[in-house]
């Protein structure tokens, strides 16, 4: 009886096997997936690069000029100067996430604080499902109602900044409301409570008490929300103008980094100067992205030590 | 005195900002449902588009667009269960998860132009595939992939573990007391993901138009072999979907009724998110209740 | 923190046969010594009782018996644990088939989010039981020695959650004895009960001792008492004392065991 459960026991089971295989398999899952994150930056950084090291295009050119016709060979480098582009993708980026800052932190305190049934009932839902509608509707809405109406009101075309601004802030005002939401759900009861207890109004309450202990979590939505609308492209790409100039003013046609990448991509051969010039827009996007992405992480480690 | 004036004012603006939310809010959607919904009926569902002059449909799109989402699903879905199963039991407790978590977070945040690019650069020009539906279902997988992960780790992480321990202590492994117990709890939160993730791929254009293709070939819906060139699932024809439709008629402009199409479209777009979203919550509610109280 | 004085019967002085001892047991988590060098023996047949404070060690101890804490990240176990003259803290030894031999019952009712049949034939299946006659009386002589066939006995094929938490706790002891252990663990099993359910397991724990050694951890004096034929008693991650339960309860040798017993702390 003891060898007999003793040699079992030394033996490798069936489960041991099968923990061995499920193992694998979720290893390999999980690890096909780090090789695509590395192969992304890979690849991207080989082709962007190359307008640096293959064509010999100063950095600080790219990045500080603004000159941008990549066809055009001047001295033997073609003009890359993407000053129009990174100032169109940040100009719309900031004024967007400015509109729509304010408003997402009072639709949320309406949500919560105000009247939390109609927040849950009502509201909930629309903005879910506002998250949820493609940037092409956006684009599409932007086209047909918003530039229409710039174009009313200031002439010129309507395409530019303007436009831009007003489809990413339409676009990014749910995702922004929906997390700041959840930043001042998470604000436990108990603080609200012994604040009102003191005699604050809830007003008071609200300004000195929720706000603060939520403002790593409301920093995160803003932040995801620039994210968002600095890398969207075709919704952008549809009310921009698509004029690589520097913008004269907020209603002239402009550019940003993904609507000159959404252009261009398809009408340039693989390894040209002009080719490579746009790999350098998409690996200036990646790493940007890849700020805001480092940002909101020293956001939440900040929040957390709080 | 003064606080309670304060306190009034706010009130009075929060109510107001609040008002100015759902007014954008709803005409937004009463803006693209009232334009778009006139224009969809059955015959602009199933027809074929056209290119230079009115009256042409969807049809070839939608399809499209589902055939898409089918096949991107197919393979995101398995590879996302694997790593979320890995990062929900198997994950030790040191630099290199947390090295790993980073790195999908950061997969999870890329501009999905940027995802189409890559795409574009291995799948339709490294690996030969050209515009194709399998490309695009490649570099939808890799928009879908972090999303989705990190969706099933939050559904499989919410099942006690004394359900686990429950398995482990009856002499089963870790995987079999994941794949037969700790799943099927999961259940409605991993379809609710599943459902949510499904609906941003249908919309999603930018990771699209340079891997799947901005060009809808004529198809013959009568011809189920796969790998007949106008067969509606042969995966290696180029396939605009019904999202990169929107953005192709209007940046090109040669379609004399594309706003109208694009309406349509768009209304199409709107509802089948509405639908998606209806279904995970139900699927949420009605499934987990039918599962615990039985 | 020096060793305290303790006084563990090795039990030499019976006859019984030793189920399960481990000598210089110790766990470690994050490196930090959690549990400081435990030897007991534990008699076949019987029922031994870990009893102490909260933090004591006690439950840690029990889940390194069948080496759950090997799923604990950042756990270790040093030291040995003999089970059929076989070191089984030793990754010779397969983790899977040593807890087919050495069963647990937790603290609170974890059945399966299944039916009570599946809930215990579910793990058998698994191992390769597939014949439905033997899988079907299984059933039946388990819930009987849970002392809840009479209960469940027509509605096996509904979900196990909708049975009362210790119907539940009892379906998870039947759980356990499906697999024909040699020895359960129960991990305060009643904590999360009522009065009468609690009567009821412990009585279902009496009926179980015949076949099965078991090792039970409470929180509840009279429990073990009532219950155990052996107790230990744990304090800050040391064994204090172990010996016959009559003997730890009425006249023990460590004043620490005297003053917990009596009500003094803890």
């Amino acid at each position: 009886m003891n060898d007999k459960i003793k040699a079992k026991l030394l033996k490798k089971s069936r489960a041991a096997r099968t923990e061995q295989r499920g193992k694998f398999l979720s290893t390999t899952c999980i690890v096909l997936i780090i090789a695509i994150v590395i192969a992304i930056f890979g690849f991207i950084a080989s082709h962007g690069l190359a307008t640096f090291i293959v064509n010999k295009v100063n950095p600080l050119t790219f990045l500080f000029t603004s000159n941008w016709n990549p066809t055009v060979m001047h001295h033997g480098k073609p003009e890359v100067g993407a000053l129009p582009m990174i100032i169109g993708s940040f100009g719309v980026t900031f004024l967007a996430v400015f509109l729509a800052t304010p408003l997402a932190i009072g639709a949320a305190i309406f949500m919560t604080e105000i009247s939390p049934k109609i927040g849950k009932k009502v509201l909930q839902p629309v903005i879910e499902l506002l998250v949820g509608i493609p940037s092409v509707v956006y684009g599409f809405i932007g086209l047909t109602l918003i530039v229409p109406f710039i174009r009313h009101l200031f002439g010129g075309t309507g395409f530019g900044i303007l436009a831009g601004t007003l489809v990413l802030f339409v676009m990014i005002l749910p995702t922004e409301t929906a997390m700041t939401v959840d930043a001042l759900r998470a604000v436990p009861r108990h603080y609200r409570e012994a604040s009102l207890a003191l005699g604050a109004t809830r007003w008071q309450t609200i300004y000195k008490v929720v706000l603060r202990a939520a403002t790593p979590g409301i920093l995160t939505g803003v932040v995801l929300g620039m994210a968002r609308a600095f890398g969207e492209a075709l919704a952008v790409q549809m009310v921009i103008g698509n004029a690589a100039l520097l913008p004269e003013n907020l209603v002239s046609p402009a550019s940003t980094l993904t609507s000159v990448l959404t252009m261009g991509i398809g009408n340039t051969v693989l390894g040209s100067a002009a080719n490579n010039a746009l790999w350098s827009l998409a690996l200036l996007l990646l790493l940007i992205s890849l700020l805001f992405n480092l940002v909101i992480r020293w956001i939440g480690r900040k929040g957390e030590i709080k | 005195m003064n606080a309670k004036k304060w306190d009034k004012i706010s009130t009075l603006t929060l109510y107001t900002i609040a008002g100015i939310i759902v007014m954008i809010l709803a005409t937004l959607l009463i803006y693209i449902l009232v334009q778009g919904l006139p224009h969809v009926s059955w015959h602009f569902l199933t027809t074929p588009a056209k290119a230079f002059q009115s009256g042409g449909g969807i049809s070839i799109q939608l399809f499209n667009s589902f055939y898409l989402l089918i096949l991107s699903m197919l393979i995101s879905v398995p590879l996302a269960l694997g790593a979320g199963i890995w990062l929900s039991e198997y994950a030790p407790n040191n630099w290199l998860t947390s090295v790993i978590r980073t790195a999908i977070e950061i997969l999870s945040s890329l501009p999905s132009i940027v995802v189409g690019l890559f795409g574009f650069l291995v799948f339709v020009v490294q690996c030969h595939l050209g515009f194709s539906i399998l490309s695009g279902a490649l570099a939808l997988t890799i928009f879908n992939l972090p999303l989705l992960t990190r969706n099933i780790e939050d559904a499989l992480r919410s099942v006690d573990a004394a359900q686990r321990e429950a398995g482990l202590a009856l002499g089963l492994s870790r995987w079999e007391t994941v794949v037969h117990v700790v799943i099927p709890a999961a259940l409605p939160g991993i379809l609710t993901g599943i459902i949510l993730c499904a609906g941003r791929v249908f919309g999603e254009a930018a990771a699209l138009i340079f891997t799947a293709g901005q060009s809808a070939p004529p198809l013959d819906f009568t011809n189920w072999n796969p790998f007949k060139i106008t067969s509606p699932l042969n995966p290696m024809r180029p396939a605009e979907t019904l999202a990169v439709h929107i953005w192709k008629i209007n940046a090109e402009g040669i379609m004399p009724d594309a706003e109208a199409v694009s309406a349509g479209s768009s209304a199409v777009l709107v509802l089948a998110v509405l639908i998606f979203n209806i279904i995970a919550r139900w699927v949420g509610n009605h499934i987990y209740r039918k599962m615990t109280a039985k | 923190m020096e060793k305290p004085q303790t006084y563990i019967n090795d039990l030499t002085d019976t006859d019984y046969e030793i189920a399960l001892a481990t000598e210089h047991l110790k766990v470690f988590y994050g490196g930090k010594e959690a549990l400081h060098d435990v030897s007991l023996r534990f008699p076949r047949y019987q029922i031994s009782a870990l009893i102490g404070p909260s933090g004591s060690g006690k439950s840690t101890y029990l889940r390194s018996l069948n080496r759950m804490n090997d799923t604990v990240n950042g756990a270790r176990v040093t030291g040995r644990i003999i089970y059929r003259d076989l070191n089984v803290n030793d990754n010779q030894v397969d983790v899977f088939e040593l807890r087919k031999h050495i069963g647990m019952v937790f603290q609170r009712p974890n059945p399966f989010n299944k039916s009570i049949y599946d809930n215990i034939t579910f793990a058998l299946r698994r191992h390769g039981q597939h014949n439905k006659k033997y899988l079907d009386q299984v059933v039946e002589t388990t819930l009987k020695q849970a002392a809840l066939w009479d209960q469940v006995k027509d509605d096996l094929y509904q979900s196990a959650l909708a049975l009362s938490g210790g119907q539940q706790q009892r379906l998870c002891i039947a759980r356990a004895i499906a697999m024909q252990p040699d020895i359960l663990l129960m991990d305060e099993p009643t904590s999360a009960l009522d009065p009468i359910s609690t009567a009821q397991v412990e009585e279902t724990m009496l009926a179980l001792k015949e076949k099965y050694t078991i090792i039970v951890v409470t929180h509840n004096m009279q429990q073990a008492s009532r219950v155990s034929d052996y107790t230990a008693f744990f304090n800050q991650g040391h064994a204090i004392e172990y010996d016959a339960t009559k003997r730890i309860f009425t006249n023990p040798h460590m004043q620490a065991t005297e003053a917990y017993v009596s009500g003094h702390f803890g």
